[in-house]
């Protein structure tokens, strides 16, 4: 009976829940009107995004459903588990589409810029990696309750504060199309009813969700809280950089901006916290932990990692710490997550064959988990070895001459007019080369829409998984000769590389059996994965 | 050359005023050039990058830094993140000390349990 009052109740948030968001997002009009926006990569990333947040409110609703019901058990973490996975994985590839097409597209060759709206698609991603990791305790070991329940409610409302602030005009940003101060009314409205709504169901009902799990200090459960607590921290500090200006200028009267210099500075060193303690969260076991024991397969891994960022230290003159740190975190991780594979598989102790025989046959759950951590560890990488390696080159250039980047050689063939079908181009063509051996022509354009007066200007890009040769063509000189940027971006492609991964891990992890076989039936016995 | 690194650096920092969130590095805008040549102006001049930065701060506002400055209320700001880091490892310490506290001794056997196991161990 319980079940199917339950169940009534889900269906119905489910239900209404839904059309409501989409009132409250109205159909992205009159885009067409922008040159930049004419792009697929474009086109595609938003209904990935819009997916991921439409799938972080089913995670809301099974929230108040469980507060009005006042039950929190395994079988809910079941039930919002899967949910939670596809909106995170959805906003996994929505975020890295849009960077890849800022990258290549918008001309300044970054692929992050900490823009509000940015920081709106990403607030959410970080608390629906927190739920993710918290609903594991919950399915498992029936503790972190309401804690988990307080970030299905978060991971939502920062849905619906993203769609305010693009929507409202409140804050600047690249992204604000159609924004309109009725519109973030109405939703603002909407978060109120519905933010306020459930905080206020939580305060009310969260005392009555208790805990059953005990555990030591050193346990997957602590771990995963302190992922929980570094990630809904780092989500904290961008909500914080995102509103800052806001608050300042309505409290203090002070106009300020807050960029992504101090993004860097705050965000990152939550990143490289989590990164450190990753991989050791993941091989603990529940409840009881012996670190020496948990530990074991891993110090090979921790070597292996400390020598590759020595030996990236030791072959980089000068330069940051940044690079070899970020290479001895990256290899960190990712090689942390293949050791624990391996564990998973028998680690080679009934052979190494047997293993490998093994491997294919792991839970979606282990693959998912390792597949996502490898991601978040590529990524890292990627974005370290971008950061600290990165060279830019301005520069004016007339036509036939050439000149020098980072050992590659460029050189300025000619200049044209050409017509494309709704504008007028510059396209100029470079022949780059590396010692001698040519490597490709890359022709950046300037274009000018005449329909909308707005030029824009198209990067060429040279990609390779060694990273981008990326040249962005200027203005005419006084004098003749062309302003041009050049940018080599080592390592770049594995950014979007490791995203994939971690969305695939997202795949993987929804294809556990435990999911396929137990949705259902709520008093399922756990399938597969064995405690340790 | 350490001129050009120096004004790259800076104007990473500073905020195109046209554009909507791209610094002056970025920006195509011809404000954004202008201030790019003021600031070029500054450094030739002689002015370190503090005393450049201050120069364009006292033309345009506080708006166009793009790392707001640690004075006054944005103190707030800086500390956000690490006060509520300690807030949250306080309260997930807290959390885990309780579980640890709460783990009740494991209740002794009845005397048929007992006895069964006994059995079981025996058979």
């Amino acid at each position: 009976m319980q079940a199917m009052i339950g169940a009534a109740f889900l269906a119905f948030l489910l239900f209404t829940s839904n059309p409501f968001l989409r009132a409250a997002m109205p159909p992205l009009d009159g885009h067409d009107l922008n040159p930049l926006l004419q792009d697929p990569g474009l086109a595609f990333h938003p209904p990935f995004l819009y997916l991921g947040y439409v799938g972080l409110s089913m995670s809301f609703s099974f929230a108040v459903a469980a507060l009005i019901e006042g039950r929190v058990d395994a079988a809910w973490a079941r039930w919002v588990r899967p949910w939670t996975l596809a909106a995170w994985m959805f906003l996994t590839i929505g975020i890295a589409l849009g960077s890849w097409w800022a990258y290549y597209e918008l001309g300044w060759g970054g692929f992050w810029f900490w823009d509000p709206v940015e920081n709106a698609s990403f607030m959410p991603w970080l608390i629906a990696a927190a739920l993710l990791h918290s609903a594991i305790v919950v399915e498992k070991r029936e503790s972190l309750k309401s804690w988990t329940i307080l970030l299905a409610i978060m991971a939502f409302g920062f849905s619906l504060i993203g769609t305010f602030i693009v929507r409202s005009g409140l804050l600047t940003s690249v992204h604000a199309f159609a924004s309109d101060p009725a519109r973030g009314v109405f939703i603002l409205a909407i978060l109120a009813v519905a933010v306020g709504g459930a905080l206020t169901l939580y305060a009310a009902r969260a005392h009555a969700m208790e805990a059953k799990g005990v555990f030591s200090p050193v346990s997957r459960e602590s771990a995963l809280l302190a992922n929980n607590v570094l990630l809904a921290v780092s989500c904290f500090v961008v909500f914080v950089g995102t509103m800052w200006p806001m608050v300042a200028e309505m409290a203090f009267d002070r106009k300020l901006s807050v960029g992504p210099p101090f993004f860097d500075l705050a965000f990152t060193p939550f990143m490289v916290a989590l990164a450190m303690l990753l991989p050791i969260g993941a091989v603990m076991p529940w409840k009881r932990a012996q670190p020496g024991r948990a530990m074991a397969p891993l110090w090979g891994v921790l070597a292996l990692s400390v020598a590759l960022g020595a030996l990236v230290w030791a072959m980089q003159t000068g330069g940051s710490a940044l690079a070899p740190l970020g290479v001895a975190l990256g290899a960190w991780v990712i090689l942390g997550a293949g050791a624990d594979l391996w564990q998973r598989a028998g680690g080679g102790r009934s052979g190494i064959a047997a293993s490998l025989r093994r491997l294919p046959r792991l839970p979606g759950a282990d693959w998912g988990r390792g597949l996502g951590h490898a991601g978040f560890g590529v990524t890292m990488l990627s974005i370290a070895g971008l950061t600290a390696w990165e060279v830019e080159d301005i520069r004016v250039v007339r036509v036939g001459e050439s000149f020098e980047v980072a050992g590659y050689t460029f050189r300025l063939d000619k200049v044209e007019e050409a017509q494309g079908p709704n504008y007028l181009s510059t396209m100029g063509s470079f022949t780059a080369s590396r010692d001698g051996r040519v490597l490709g022509v890359l022709t950046p354009e300037k274009r000018i829409y005449p329909v909308a007066q707005m030029p824009t200007t198209e990067a060429a890009l040279r990609n390779s998984l060694a990273g981008d040769l990326y040249i962005v063509i200027g203005d005419p000189q006084q004098g003749g000769g062309w302003a041009v940027r050049t940018y080599i971006k080592p390592l770049v492609n594995w950014l979007w590389i490791g995203c994939t991964l971690m969305a695939l891990g997202g795949v993987a992890s929804l294809m556990d059996r435990r999911y396929r076989v137990a949705a259902g039936a709520r008093r399922a016995p756990p399938v597969g994965i064995p405690a340790e | 050359m350490l001129k050009r690194l120096a004004l790259l650096a800076i104007s990473g920092e500073l905020r195109c005023l046209v554009c909507r969130n791209e610094s002056i590095d970025e920006s195509n805008a011809d404000l954004a050039r202008d201030m790019r040549l003021l600031l070029r102006e500054r450094l030739v001049a002689g002015d370190s990058d503090a005393e450049a930065v201050a120069y364009l701060v006292d033309r345009f506002g506080e708006y166009v830094l793009l790392r707001p400055k640690m004075t006054g209320e944005n103190i707030a700001l800086y500390a956000a993140g690490p006060v509520m880091l300690l807030v949250g490892f306080g309260i997930a310490l807290a959390f885990v000390r309780r579980r640890r506290a709460t783990e009740p001794a494991p209740a002794a056997l009845s005397p048929e349990e007992e006895a069964r196991l006994k059995d079981i161990l025996e058979r």
